[in-house]
């Protein structure tokens, strides 16, 4: 049974970065942008965590924010200004964010800095439930701004006029202009919002999981991410189940080690992207935001 | 003084840059000339798969596909020089064309985009290279994550003698014009064209399958990665290992869009590119700047390419999820 708990404990953890990340992606897309360049808000936050996180978790969070918003202005500028390719744009977005925190890291001199990670906030009697008490209420305290996002979003998205015109400029700009909806400002403030919770994530990757950078240490997350919201269906409790099931994915490595099977350890790395492919293909994507990928302002 | 330093670390990377680039002949040939041959290759594949209106990112993975192929045939053939070369080669291009078939099938079947579904395969695949080259592939000392080296009748030939120079530059050069040939002077590439410039119209008007197209354009896309994978194996490295492409797929990506999706420009951005990397690594060995500085540049090539505003002129402006829903009723 202690297997068992530390291996939900360890999903909880690694779905924390992913759920914050693709929080961030719905609203994006919801306003029609897939952020190709999430993975470059991640690496890039991460760096940024990596750098300030001696002057205290909250300015190392603060910027990882900084960090991935202002790779969003960039993917904002050739979008909503430039009216340019959003995967194009985001692809190059993603390659400048990865060669430039390399070369930044390796150029550094105490490039071998490793943080005490941030401790876990253990919420008193929950966290003693057997088996999925340290797993919900044993975390980080941002695994927790994490889920709280969730029914922030969906709220803010479904409750509020603001959530109604970002939807309405992602399915249909047109009607949202006549409406008066000012859609070049909408489509910024979501990606504005997307990139600066991609730079979170990788902030939670450094202070709360790994205490240190490393090159390309997104390993792929934004991109998880983007899948993860359309396995998610768009929709934010969807996102968050989506998110808690490919972190139990990347957590099975954990589990593997721990029991001793004899599974190849590449192998098993393999299957969160494996289980992407398939996953993306059972559920056909027929509430996808009408304006998705497009160029339009 | 701090001023005549930071001048003299200048003069000497940029020294370092132009010494590992084309500076001297054996840069030039044995390293910017060779390195071009893939990207050249992969990024004539990524051109055809964009002018379709598909976005192939997944060229990383193809290659790698490729090489495995081409490294097993390699290992496991004989039937002379020419032939099992030759084999290798068919081999790496069927693999690509397979690994970017997957994609391809997901997005016809399911409308899973091809955006994700290729970045997917590049991870799977750079796994399954280190599985095999740590499992069932490795050599037989089962020391190094790699596989015995390739038979020479399985290596392509020298072009100049004491140099990296291999037979793998004049394929990239036919493949070059051939793709330029058949993307202009054909019907296949006009259909190739047209669904990218404006599916709707190509649909209607020309009668085009265009999620046909789409699906071709891809696994051609595939096919190109797959055979610049078999070429380095044949032409450089041997045999299989991890990091065996520097990310060649996506350096692709940049050299399809800086030579404007056009093959022939291509040839011409792929030899910058490929400068740009072995200068980088020359300023890393010489100067200690990390060579990863130029993907940082070449991102921002792209960027700047895209900002500047020819892009829009070639590249279609359609949504993904309407793309993929009208491919699906189509």
């Amino acid at each position: 049974m202690i297997e068992a708990s530390a291996f939900l404990e360890a999903a909880v953890r690694t779905a924390t970065p992913l759920l914050l990340a693709a929080a961030g992606e719905t609203v994006c897309e919801r306003a029609g942008v897939i952020n190709i360049g999430l993975e470059g808000c991640i690496i890039a936050g991460a760096f940024a965590a990596f750098v300030a996180g001696p002057a205290g978790t909250a300015a190392g969070y603060a910027a990882a924010v900084g960090a991935g918003l202002a790779f969003g202005l960039m993917l904002a500028l050739f979008v909503v200004a430039l009216r340019r390719d959003q995967i194009i744009t985001g692809t190059a977005l993603t390659m400048l964010a990865l060669g430039t925190t390399g070369t930044l890291f390796r150029a550094r001199a105490d490039a071998v800095l490793v943080h005490a990670t941030e401790g876990p906030l253990t919420v008193p009697l929950l966290s003693r439930i057997p088996i999925v008490g340290t797993a919900f209420f044993g975390q980080p305290a941002i695994t927790y701004v994490a889920v709280v996002m969730v029914p922030i979003v969906a709220l803010w998205l479904y409750r509020t006029h603001a959530g109604l015109s970002l939807r309405a400029v992602g399915e249909a700009p047109e009607a949202a202009r006549a409406a008066g909806i000012h859609v070049p400002l909408v489509v910024t403030g979501a990606i504005a919002f997307g990139s600066a919770m991609g730079g979170l994530a990788g902030g939670a990757l450094v202070l709360a999981q790994a205490g240190t950078f490393a090159e390309g240490m997104s390993a792929g997350r934004g991109f998880l991410a983007i899948a993860i919201v359309a396995l998610g269906r768009w929709r934010p409790w969807g996102v968050l189940l989506a998110s808690v099931v490919f972190g139990a994915a990347m957590a099975f490595q954990f589990a593997v080690q721990a029991l001793g099977w004899n599974l190849r350890y590449e192998l098993v790395l393999m299957i969160p992207y494996v289980l992407t492919l398939i996953a993306l293909s059972l559920f056909r994507r027929g509430d996808a935001p009408a304006m998705l990928g497009r160029t339009e302002g | 003084m701090m001023l005549l330093e930071q001048g003299a670390g200048v003069v000497r990377i940029l020294d370092a840059f132009w010494r590992g680039s084309v500076g001297t002949s054996s840069a030039l040939i044995s390293g910017t000339l060779v390195r071009a041959v893939p990207l050249t290759v992969v990024g004539v594949g990524i051109a055809i798969a964009f002018r379709a209106g598909v976005f192939n990112i997944g060229g990383e993975g193809q290659l790698l596909a490729g090489a495995i192929a081409a490294t097993l045939t390699g290992l496991n053939m004989d039937a002379g020089p020419a032939l099992t070369v030759l084999a290798a080669l068919v081999m790496a291009a069927i693999a690509g064309a397979a690994w970017a078939g997957v994609a391809a099938l997901l997005r016809a079947r399911f409308g899973v985009l091809e955006v994700i579904s290729t970045i997917m395969l590049n991870f799977i695949a750079a796994n399954l290279v280190s599985y095999l080259v740590r499992g069932p592939m490795q050599e037989p000392t089962h020391i190094y994550p790699q596989t015995e080296l390739i038979a020479p009748v399985a290596r392509l030939p020298r072009l100049l003698p004491q140099t990296r120079l291999h037979a793998g530059a004049l394929i990239a050069v036919i493949i070059a014009i051939a793709a330029w040939w058949v993307m202009t002077r054909t019907a296949a590439g006009f259909r190739l064209r047209a669904a990218g410039a404006s599916a709707s119209a190509a649909r209607t008007a020309g009668r085009i399958d265009v999620s046909r197209v789409a699906a071709m354009a891809l696994l051609t896309s595939g096919a190109f990665a797959g055979l610049a994978g078999g070429i380095e194996v044949a032409g450089v490295t041997f045999g299989l290992y991890e990091n065996l492409s520097p990310g060649y797929g996506f350096s692709a990506i940049a050299v399809a869009i800086l030579g404007r999706l056009h093959p022939l420009a291509i040839l011409g951005s792929a030899f910058v590119f490929a400068a740009l990397e072995t200068g980088a690594l020359g300023m890393q060995r010489d100067a200690g700047v990390p060579s990863v500085v130029a993907s940082a540049i070449e991102a921002m090539a792209i960027l700047l390419v895209v900002g500047a505003g020819a892009w829009s002129r070639w590249m279609p402006r359609r949504s993904v999820g309407a793309r993929v829903s009208a491919d699906g009723a189509a």
